[in-house]
């Protein structure tokens, strides 16, 4: 089996583990019908309400390949709400507000990516920066309000909108991870990505770009944040600075780490990333609907559950675990 | 009256496929300063690991004082007196220099506070025995290199060691610095410690020594009182062979090239602080310059010069012609220059990619991000250069980590060769990888200078540089000193080049 496909085992079949428990505790996790003109189940609401997760998720994998790491995102995506938000109330077109939005994030991206590359600040603590920061900036451009969006407005659409019976933000995000997958993948970017963070003195022997490379890490992830931010923004019809993105920056994180990209930067997997995101947000869906003698889980659980579920995908992805075990097995027999 | 301060005997270290100390005998004195010398894999660290703990011997025995010892860790060795200054200083930058002195062993009060204004005053005195300025409250990160090494020095001293081991501790100094750190070791030796000091630099060995102990492949090839040892004998015995009996070069360098020859590499007065002396270089194409020193001689600095991996603080080099101003690699290869480096795992390989990736990678990166070359290219220019370099590989997809270090060597070559350059630096090629794959890396060397191909060689082999060069330029101590040219050239000439004191440079 090649060494893509391997990493690829442990994520995968954790979610489809999941799945079938969910296909037996609560069935109607897969039931599927149509409401208000779209596709409608537990599992279609996963997607649904894990698009911004998923988007993060993608720049992440980027990011965290190229040998760094983004906390700023989850802050970055309330900036993106927020301009979106002022925008609009200038009566300015759905399509301004997004570009607007876009274009501030993929500043902040580049922001991120010029701190850590050119002024050599580490990237835990440049992003640490504007972690802090983004929120605050976000805060000044509502002036601390929850600004609404007018219910008429096509800006909407991104978040509640459906095509083919599909809701928007899984579009979005489906068609976010095509197109990055095939960015990194028809051109050289995916390979100088792997070669700097996976060994940065021998890329720059080969003449890369050590920079650059980073750079465009960082700016990709902007963009999917400002994009991230515009989802949960359209989908609650308000740019809340408050709690837009709030945490979701360690989801992003996790849901990497589980997809099979190791922490230390080289090889990454888009499709790993993903399931690790679906997994993610299927186990908070998961634990809500899960019935056990007529009685659900405690909510109070629910963070404990994830916790463990999460502890368990990156043991089994331990290759050192795995030879410890095989180690002892051996040693009883 | 001297007495022997520490007896090493009969040391043996067998590490899987290696002896790396095999018999050793090694003596140190009280009141002396007893350089280690020996080339890459002679055994000197493991030696000093041995001593200090920090690795168990397979045979032999160890005395200080007379009494047997049997250090386990280089905590019990430091109990015992035995103290160690590494190259990459172990102290704490963040930390005062007083904390850093007495790190571990500061002063306390009865209810176990630590006694701050006490622990400065022993400092200050440490530091005034020593006959250095420093204010201690300083955090260690404002002082320079030199000063942390000195420090090192006053707090590995101030735990009442006998022995101090120096382990290459002037690598990064300048001359000033250098003799701060010597006048340090002689009031050492006043008073009676005894100092191994390891370095690569010759001059220093006749500055500040009174023995010389050389070991060479694991086994001791003499230890000799400083002043009596001639500089060409101490080269002989670290590089193994006498001036006598030097092997003539092996084959005669075929003279035959392809087109004129041309200048397609100067370098004036290139320097840089700390790495590298000023030095000239003119290379032209179709020849294989060599060059030629002890390990630390600066052959991998001025390498790194050229291909603009350090930053040059002085001079000017043109490539093709072509002034480089704000040099650096890509910079380097887009004027048409290739560079092996010589850790290939380290700086060389990216080790998870596979053997395919690795060997486009630098066609790509010149391409730039956008340009792609389409997965069927990539594969054709792959399988060209694994055939015609025969790179023994299962498949193009393995990653390259799992190849022999021969193969991996022909991957970085291949990596080059495909860009075509006209300069080719090729640093150690042929170190540690098997007799059958050096061979084929040196005749591919000659017929790339026979298709025109400027070459720059460096090897820790003198018979390999000899054999493989038409022009040698010999390095000693980061500075270039002298040039030998011709097929006539014997490595006994470049030892004597080598060996030959810095006094006598200027007249050749």
């Amino acid at each position: 089996m090649p060494d893509s496909m391997s990493r690829l085992v442990w994520p995968l079949a954790a979610l489809a583990l999941l799945l079938a428990f969910n296909a037996v505790v609560s069935p109607s996790f897969f039931h599927l019908h149509f409401a208000e003109g779209r596709l409608a189940s537990p599992l279609i609401d996963v997607l649904n309400q894990g698009a911004p997760v998923l988007l993060l998720a993608l720049g992440m994998t980027l990011v965290i390949a190229a040998g760094g790491i983004d906390l700023s995102v989850g802050a970055v995506m309330a900036i993106a709400g927020a301009v979106a938000a002022r925008v609009l109330e200038t009566d300015a077109s759905a399509a301004a507000a997004v570009a607007a939005a876009l274009a501030v994030c993929l500043a902040a991206g580049l922001w991120n990516g010029l701190l850590i590359t050119f002024a050599g600040v580490p990237p835990i603590v440049a992003t640490l920066i504007l972690m802090v920061a983004g929120r605050g900036i976000a805060q000044l451009i509502t002036d601390g309000q929850i600004i609404t969006v007018e219910p008429g407005s096509a800006f909407l659409a991104i978040g509640r909108g459906a095509l083919l019976g599909l809701p928007a933000p899984v579009l979005i995000a489906l068609a976010a991870a095509g197109a990055l997958s095939a960015a990194v993948r028809l051109t050289s970017l995916g390979l100088f990505i792997e070669s700097v963070g996976g060994n940065e003195e021998a890329s720059r022997h080969a003449g890369l770009d050590v920079r650059s490379t980073r750079l465009a890490a960082y700016a990709i992830m902007g963009l999917l944040a400002g994009l991230a931010g515009l989802v949960d923004a359209a989908d609650i019809a308000a740019a809340d600075a408050n709690n837009s993105g709030l945490y979701l920056e360690l989801d992003a994180i996790l849901a990497v780490v589980i997809g099979g990209t190791a922490l230390t930067g080289g090889r990454f997997s888009l499709l790993g990333s993903l399931a690790g995101a679906i997994l993610i947000q299927s186990l908070s869906t998961t634990i809500l609907m899960a019935q056990f003698g007529g009685r659900s889980v405690p909510v109070e659980l629910n963070l404990v559950i994830k916790a463990a579920v999460v502890l368990i995908v990156c043991l089994l992805q331990s290759s050192e675990l795995r030879r410890l075990l095989l180690r002892t097995r051996r040693a009883v027999a | 009256m001297a007495h022997a301060l520490v007896e090493m005997r009969g040391i043996v270290k067998t590490y899987p496929g290696v002896r790396a100390l095999d018999a050793v005998d090694f003596t140190l004195r009280t009141s002396e300063i007893h350089a280690l010398v020996g080339e890459n894999g002679a055994g000197k660290s493991t030696l000093i690991r041995i001593l200090t703990g920090a690795e168990r011997r397979d045979r032999g025995t160890i005395s200080l004082d007379g009494a047997m010892i049997e250090p386990r860790t280089p905590l019990a060795a430091q109990r015992l007196g035995i103290a160690t200054v590494y190259q990459e200083v172990n102290l704490i930058p963040d930390l005062s220099v007083a904390e850093n002195i007495l790190l571990g062993y500061e002063p306390r009060s009865r209810l176990g506070w630590i006694g701050w204004g006490a622990m400065r005053e022993r400092a200050r005195k440490v530091i005034a025995d020593m006959a250095l300025s420093v204010d201690v409250s300083r955090p260690l990160r404002s002082c320079s290199i030199a000063v942390r090494q000195l420090i090192a020095v006053a707090r590995a001293v101030d735990q009442r060691a006998k022995v101090l081991v120096l382990d290459e501790p002037t690598s990064s100094l300048d001359a000033g610095e250098t003799a701060q750190l010597f006048a340090l070791m002689r009031r050492l030796r006043a008073r009676g410690l005894g100092i191994i000091f390891i370095t690569h630099f010759l001059e220093q060995v006749y500055e500040v020594s009174d023995r010389v102990t050389i070991l060479r492949g694991g086994r001791c090839a003499g230890t000799h009182a400083t002043g009596e040892l001639p500089r060409l004998a101490l080269v002989s015995a670290m590089l193994g062979k006498t001036v006598e009996r030097a092997a003539p070069p092996a084959a005669v360098k075929s003279p035959g090239v392809a087109g004129p020859r041309r200048e397609c590499l100067r370098a004036a007065d290139v320097f840089r602080r700390r790495a590298m002396q000023p030095f000239r270089l003119s290379l032209y194409t179709g020849e294989v310059l060599g060059l030629a020193g002890l390990l630390g001689s600066g052959r991998t600095e001025l390498a790194r010069l050229l291909f603009g991996l350090d930053r040059r603080d002085g001079g000017q080099i043109r490539i093709n012609g072509r002034l480089i101003r704000r040099h650096s690699p890509r910079r380097a290869i887009r004027a048409g220059m290739a560079f092996t480096p010589e850790d290939r795992r380290t700086a060389g390989l990216i080790a998870h990619l596979s053997v395919r990736d690795n060997i486009v990678l630098a066609l790509l990166a010149a391409r730039g991000w956008a340009k792609r070359l389409g997965k069927q290219e990539r594969q054709a220019i792959a399988e060209r250069f694994v055939r015609s370099l025969s790179i023994a590989t299962p498949d193009l997809r393995r990653p390259v980590a799992q190849l022999s270090g021969g193969n991996q060597q022909k991957v970085i070559l291949a990596r080059w060769l495909l860009m075509e350059p006209t300069i080719l630096l090729l640093d150690e090629p042929t170190r540690g990888i098997d007799i059958g794959a050096k061979e084929q890396i040196e005749s591919l060397i000659d017929e790339l200078r026979a298709r025109g191909m400027a070459i720059i060689f460096i090897s820790g082999e003198l018979e390999e540089v000899v054999r493989v060069s038409g022009r040698i330029m010999v390095l000693r101590d980061r500075a270039v000193v002298g040039e030998l040219a011709g097929a006539a050239v014997s490595t006994a000439d470049v030892m004597r080049r080598i060996a030959r004191p810095a006094a006598e440079d200027g007249h050749a």
